[in-house]
């Protein structure tokens, strides 16, 4: 067949959500570094977010069948480790649906901007680790709601 | 000692530091005394386990093509190449994340340093394994300070978990033949000279906890060459490494 271009698949992983949070997709996650044919074969490049976060087998596996939808049976999946992932990477759009879903984003200054509920500044930390590990777990003295907050790293 | 041997022995005790503590702290899973400890804790033996795969991965492919799992489920106690603090049990909550606060401070630097390796593999595990390391040392010298600066039966407890733990650390700033030629490499410091700046973070947080550190000058050691592990590590492995025992290639 044909090689499909490269922006292409590239649409298609953006349609692929993470197995644990899935509002956002892989590519909003910034853990697709690159996606490059090699000959006959398509090479995608994925960095874990976590060096022990389970969801990485599954993401694998996920993209893998995503692109066999498409047609693509020739995928190899690479792992690279650096550069280190960070939450810089995170898509605007990405970003926009944490706080929708009610997961308040990475802020550079460490802590949550807001409440991802109500909006109020008035926020505590519950504990520095949370539900998955890219999340840590936090509290609105407003409205009372707890939240995930996604670490900053 | 060839250059090769000295850097297996490296990576097996960067590898097998994160390993055995890794594990340790997974015993907390389910026991923790609220579910928000239980919860960091699990995810902090995650990371562990998580960046054990890299070092040992790494072990492993200069060491004949073996696989990480190899390394950690088909060698015995004496292959082992962790410091002895990482092996001693967790006892109470605070002595857990006391041994949690003095590996954390010690790992985190070192792997500050391992960012320059002449290594590219190694800077690449450590400044993936360093982000981590560093939330570590946030939240357990966060907890060492609540709890040492806390009630009087916290303090002391934390007192008594300093008291004993503090004869482990010396190990980590050990320096023997394999050290000395990874600094000839350029692939590592040598531990000893982390000590000042260890030292000075340690002091810092511990007098911010109202805790003292004690006097001796002492050291037990024997882990990280494997002369001398501890007798814990035998009945660690043996809950670690039972399926693999018992069920010999067992993979899902």
């Amino acid at each position: 067949m044909d090689r499909v271009p490269t922006d292409q698949i590239w649409e298609w992983l953006d349609a692929v959500p993470d197995p644990e949070i899935p509002v956002i997709s892989v590519v909003d996650l910034g853990i697709v570094r690159d996606v490059q044919w090699n000959a006959e074969t398509l090479k995608v490049t994925v960095t874990p977010t976590y060096s022990g976060c389970p969801a990485t087998s599954v993401i694998k596996l996920d993209i893998e069948s995503a692109l066999r939808d498409h047609g693509i049976n020739m995928v190899q999946i690479e792992t690279s480790i650096a550069p280190a992932w960070t939450t810089d990477w995170l898509s605007d759009k990405g970003r926009a649906r944490l706080e929708e879903y009610g997961i308040a984003p990475p802020q550079p200054a460490g802590d949550p901007e807001r409440c991802p509920h109500c909006g109020s500044t008035a926020v505590e930390k519950v504990s520095q680790f949370g539900s998955t590990p890219c999340k840590a777990h936090w509290r609105c003295t407003d409205c009372l709601e707890p939240f995930d907050y996604f670490k900053c790293i | 000692m060839t250059r090769d041997e000295a850097f297996l022995q490296f990576l097996l005790r960067m590898g097998d530091n994160t390993l055995i503590l890794g594990h340790r702290v997974s015993e907390w899973c389910g026991h923790a005394p609220v579910l928000e400890e239980d919860i960091a804790l699990a995810n902090t033996a995650l990371d562990l386990i998580g960046q054990t795969q890299m070092w040992l991965g790494l072990a492993g492919e200069i060491d004949g093509g073996q696989s990480a799992d190899d390394l950690a489920f088909l060698r015995d106690a004496w292959d082992f190449r962790n410091v002895l603090l990482v092996e001693v049990p967790n006892e109470d909550f605070g002595r857990t994340l006391m041994r949690q606060f003095l590996f954390d401070a010690w790992h985190s630097i070192t792997l500050g340093r391992l960012l320059t390796s002449s290594d590219e593999r190694v800077a690449a595990i450590a400044a993936k394994a360093g982000k981590e390391a560093a939330y570590h040392l946030e939240r357990s010298s966060d907890t060492v300070v609540g709890l040492g600066d806390g009630t009087q039966e916290s303090h002391d407890r934390m007192q008594q978990a300093l008291d004993y733990l503090w004869p482990y650390v010396g190990e980590m700033f050990a320096c023997d033949e394999v050290d000395t030629a990874m600094v000839a490499a350029g692939i590592a410091p040598n531990p000893a000279d982390l000590r000042d700046e260890y030292y000075a973070l340690v002091q810092r947080v511990l007098t911010e906890a109202t805790l003292t550190i004690p006097d001796s000058g002492f050291a037990h050691k024997g882990g990280r060459d494997g002369r001398m592990h501890t007798e814990h590590l035998g009945h660690l492995l043996t809950q670690m490494q039972w399926l693999q025992r018992a069920y010999p290639g067992a993979s899902w």
